[in-house]
């Protein structure tokens, strides 16, 4: 191979950077602002995230009152929300609006963005052993139209006629119709330039994160030797720049159907008393279009998780994690099966039950791998010397939830049972089990696990362990019950359900989700003072190794410069996971291989 | 003035643990942080494993309280759903037993082996046999559950039998219609471009096979023990046919026609005796978001004898004389219309 070639001109860069530090004078905008160094953009893209999840989360409270308390009035509702929420009631189409938002703010500007867009730029450049990002610039930018995308879906939200209220999954010709829903007049337009502004930002992440992991790894860093952090962002960057250029062009699409005549998605309409002219269109082909991103989507957010997961456990556990090379695979595998069970959110659809068959075939066999992960992570945790710090508390709750919630994905991807299942609060239970509450679990421990490295500070440790507490039983609390209510055939996105003989028979339960949530959301507000008091207040660190890891990020200095190292950039002679080896508790990467050190 | 209240209660709360937790700080400065550190350590062990201890009694007491609400002690409604209820359960049981071996296993680890000052991490990087042991053992399972699911996939998705009854089900906002095709067994051909505000499922008259279609509005009848076939249409935004008693759903697509078929194997009167419930009813549930009142888009199947359906049937007039009496050879049969609106009428309770 050409990995010489290959480090010989990531030296040659290196050296060309270091040279340039010295003449880089920061201003406060180029500092903060305009920044070019990939631990600022990281910031930057977490702070936006952190922003959006306080919005997001407050909608899903907002929502789960109505869904709690269906006959009661708030009228402090309708001085925060005017005439959507007129008599202090909200009404069903900012309900759906409100439904709509969470979903799309969640995951995508949290758990995409906040997500991805955090822990990629600050570890990969650190983690490889790289100053800073293949290309800064493009980095930046990757950040700003972000950041533009955001302002978009904001302003949307103060839209006369209300953001959009399709739902997440934007289904046509639900989103293509004014006549059909409020929510689809002028809010599905801003949804849709959103995205496409989104799509921008993370392909130039993407691309960026492939070429550092690719391209500008240091000295001895060869693939094998890279954490499963990087493995796992790796995979998630891979993932995104193959799967979002589709979301991109069935979003044009349906911008073209909205405004331009088109007939892509739509055929043989008859809506509000109008006999529409389109005809020839499929509104499946939009769903086939959509869920080719979308089931992607869902590893794009969770193999984050699982990569900084893996690595805070075996951290913290003082002992390697077990089997990284089946860790790696594990990840690949996932990968390449998550580009081939799309459909299997269409088993209702009218799908071909050929097709479909094959789609339950390969959905059942992410199954295989994700059972190897887990069973390597207990394994990580045996006979270990486990410490829990914050982060790993997560880390730990991280594994807990993805096998609560991947077991309930055998059961919604066997299409014979989905068709009793499909679209019922047991969906609902899965998704926000696996993908959306473990997915914050993972972030949650990176955020606790890295931001001494971050901002030279610790987080307070009682706040972060009575977060830990009530998060992880309230999730529980929140999502366990909803299988039952699935069970029962309840549909999800319903407003009220009082008056159906199937489904009134849980609004005991309602209420107490409703209430749960509204715990579990204080506490993250806990979290949210946490960071933002302990980046100006919270206890120096005083070790540049606090955890006593083997990975490149802790050989920098406390707080970091734009460069990373202030001389040469360490050369890497080991994996990252060299821990209790013997009898030491921990070689970073770093260290050379000892004469009398032992193979494994 | 009680949301000012419960406003100033939280920030009351919020100031309270912030101060704890800043004084925590403090004193694990003064005792020690290391000591601070190994006494977190304990505590928080000892509470992962209370709670997985508390989180499986949790898990039965859920089950307690709320699987006598879900639909499975009433067992299926449809002869299809049973074989679906039984792979259910098979899943569960298969699920169940890994879902309390890892969670045993992960947390039952994290309490066993919390750092001690004696304690020494074990070097095990990895072992072959074993990870071959967790990808094969699960395939295996996978399999099982596969081979089960597609046999029962592939009979509910298949043809429909030859002694079905088919009707027409039509969704639109926000409302279930439905079409019987009458004495020929044959529906009339619609087109979209042929709706009027009075023939709203846009029937094209002059296909001789549509003069003796029954059209009628959220309740259908249809007779126990005989196969039923849906043909499902949409005349705006996608809906979805959803039969939670029958274990089935299926979407309705704008411009093309889906299928389902399945068995009532329950009257809709037995129903309300075996549940004890006299206000029991089979639900169609719309089950894909439509618009503003898709939780209100309800439709009722009501299951009867065959005797029963047939004088239902026969009491109701085709739409086409209905749409125009003039050219109707015989006089109508008066129908009880209170009877029907108050079937059509959600039962609020």
């Amino acid at each position: 191979m050409s990995s010489a070639a290959t480090l010989q001109h990531a030296d040659v860069h290196v050296s060309h950077d270091a040279h340039h530090e010295h003449h880089h004078h920061e201003t406060f905008i180029t500092k903060y602002v305009f920044s070019q160094d990939h631990k600022m953009i990281a910031k930057q893209f977490l702070v936006t995230g952190i922003i959006w999840a306080i919005i997001g989360g407050l909608f899903s409270v907002i929502f789960r009152l109505q869904l709690g308390y269906p006959e009661a009035t708030f009228p402090w509702l309708e001085d925060l929300l005017g005439h959507w929420a007129a008599g202090g009631k909200l009404k069903p189409e900012f309900y759906y609006a409100l439904v709509t938002m969470h979903g799309t703010i969640l995951v995508f500007f949290v758990l995409t963005a906040g997500l991805s867009g955090t822990f990629a730029n600050f570890l990969i450049p650190l983690q490889v052993g790289a100053r800073d990002m293949a290309s800064p610039m493009l980095n930046m930018l990757s950040y700003w139209f972000f950041f533009l995308s955001s302002i978009i879906m904001f302003c949307s939200l103060f839209i006369q006629t209300g953001p959009a209220s399709g739902g997440w999954t934007i289904y046509p010709p639900l989103s293509a119709l004014g006549d059909a829903s409020t929510g689809s007049i002028l809010g599905m337009d801003f949804w849709l330039v959103s995205m496409a502004m989104f799509i921008v930002s993370a392909l130039l992440g993407g691309l960026n994160y492939i070429t550092t992991i690719l391209n500008m790894r240091t000295k001895g860093m060869s693939m094998t030797r890279l954490p499963l952090t990087i493995w796992a962002l790796f995979f998630t960057a891979v993932l995104g720049v193959l799967s979002f250029p589709v979301l991109l062009s069935g979003a044009i699409l349906l911008l073209f159907d909205r405004n331009l005549g088109t007939s892509f998605y739509l055929s043989d309409i008859v809506v509000a008393g109008k006999i529409l002219p389109n005809e020839g269109g499929s509104a499946i082909l939009f769903q086939h279009l959509f869920w080719f991103l979308g089931h992607p989507e869902v590893y794009i957010i969770l193999l984050p998780a699982m990569g900084m997961s893996s690595e805070i456990i075996s951290v913290n556990s003082r002992k390697p994690i077990f089997g990284y090379m089946a860790m790696v695979g594990s990840l690949f595998a996932i990968a390449i099966l998550a580009f081939l069970v799309w459909a299997h959110h269409m088993f209702v659809t009218g799908l071909n039950p050929f097709l479909g068959s094959v789609f339950v075939l390969l959905t059942l066999l992410i199954a295989v791998p994700s059972a190897i992960k887990v069973f390597n992570w207990l394994t990580t945790l045996w006979r270990a010397n486990i410490r829990f710090t914050p982060g790993m508390l997560f880390a730990i709750g991280f594994v807990s939830l993805f096998i609560s919630g991947g077991l309930t994905g055998i059961f919604l991807g066997n299409s014979a049972l989905d068709l009793h299942l499909h679209d019922t609060y047991f969906v609902v239970a899965h998704f926000h089990i696996v993908m959306g509450v473990a997915s914050f679990f993972g972030m949650f421990a990176g955020v606790y696990h890295w931001f001494p490295k971050m901002f030279g500070r610790y987080l307070n440790n009682t706040m972060a362990y009575i977060h830990f507490w009530v998060t992880i039983v309230g999730a529980y609390l929140i999502f366990w019950p909803m299988h039952y209510q699935g069970l029962s055939g309840m549909p999800r996105r319903y407003y009220d359900f009082s008056s159906w003989i199937s489904f009134n028979q849980f609004s005991g339960l309602n209420e107490f989700i409703s209430f749960v949530a509204m715990i579990v959301f204080a506490a993250q507000l806990l979290f949210v003072f946490n960071f933002f008091y302990s980046m100006f207040k919270g206890r120096k660190v005083t070790d540049s190794n606090p955890w006593g890891a083997n990975t490149l990020e802790w050989t920098t200095p406390i707080n970091p410069g734009h460069g990373n190292w202030p001389g040469e950039i360490p050369e890497v002679h080991r994996g990252a996971y060299d821990y209790a080896k013997d009898g030491k508790e921990f070689i970073p990467q770093d260290v050379p291989v000892g004469d009398d050190e032992s193979k494994h | 003035m009680k949301e000012f209240l419960m406003i100033a209660l939280g920030v009351l709360i919020f100031v309270v643990v912030f101060q704890i937790a800043k004084a925590s700080e403090y004193v694990s400065v003064l005792k020690g942080e290391d000591k601070t550190r190994k006494q977190n350590n304990k505590i928080n062990a000892f509470m992962l494993i209370g709670f997985l201890v508390f989180g499986l009694i949790g898990v039965w007491y859920c089950n307690e309280l709320y699987y006598g609400k879900t639909l499975f002690p009433q067992g299926s409604a449809s002869v299809e759903g049973e074989s679906l209820d039984l792979m259910f359960m098979i899943t569960v049981a298969i699920t169940g037993l890994v879902f309390v071996l890892t969670q045993v296993l992960l947390f039952w680890f994290c309490f066993k082996y919390q750092e001690k000052d004696d304690r020494k991490a074990f070097y095990f990087p990895h072992n072959t046999k074993l990870e071959l042991i967790w990808t094969t053992v699960p395939a295996i399972f996978l399999t099982v559950l596969v081979v089960f699911g597609l046999k029962y996939w592939f009979k509910i998705t298949g043809d429909a039998p030859k002694n079905s009854i088919v009707v027409e089900v039509t969704g639109h906002q926000f409302a279930w219609e439905f079409r019987y095709p009458g004495a020929d067994k044959v529906l009339g051909k619609t087109s979209f471009k042929k709706y009027t505000s009075k023939n709203s499922l846009g029937v094209d008259f002059e296909d001789p096979a549509s003069r003796d279609d029954i059209h009628v509005n959220t309740t259908m009848h249809i007779p126990v023990g005989v196969p039923l076939k849906m043909v499902i249409h949409s005349q705006d935004v996608i809906h979805d046919v959803g039969l939670p008693h029958f274990r089935l759903k299926m979407d309705a697509v704008p411009g093309i026609p889906t299928t389902q078929w399945f068995t009532p194997k329950i009257t809709t009167a037995d129903m309300k005796k075996k549940t004890g419930n006299p206000d029991f009813n089979f639900e169609i549930s719309c089950d894909q978001l439509c618009g503003a009142n898709h939780f209100a888009m309800r439709g009722v199947i009501v299951v009867e004898t065959m005797e029963e359906y047939k004088k239902w049937l026969a009491e109701q007039k085709s739409e086409y004389y209905t749409l125009y009496p003039e050219k109707n050879p015989v006089q109508p049969v008066v129908v009880d219309s209170a009877k029907q609106i108050s079937q059509v009428l959600p039962v609020k309770k």
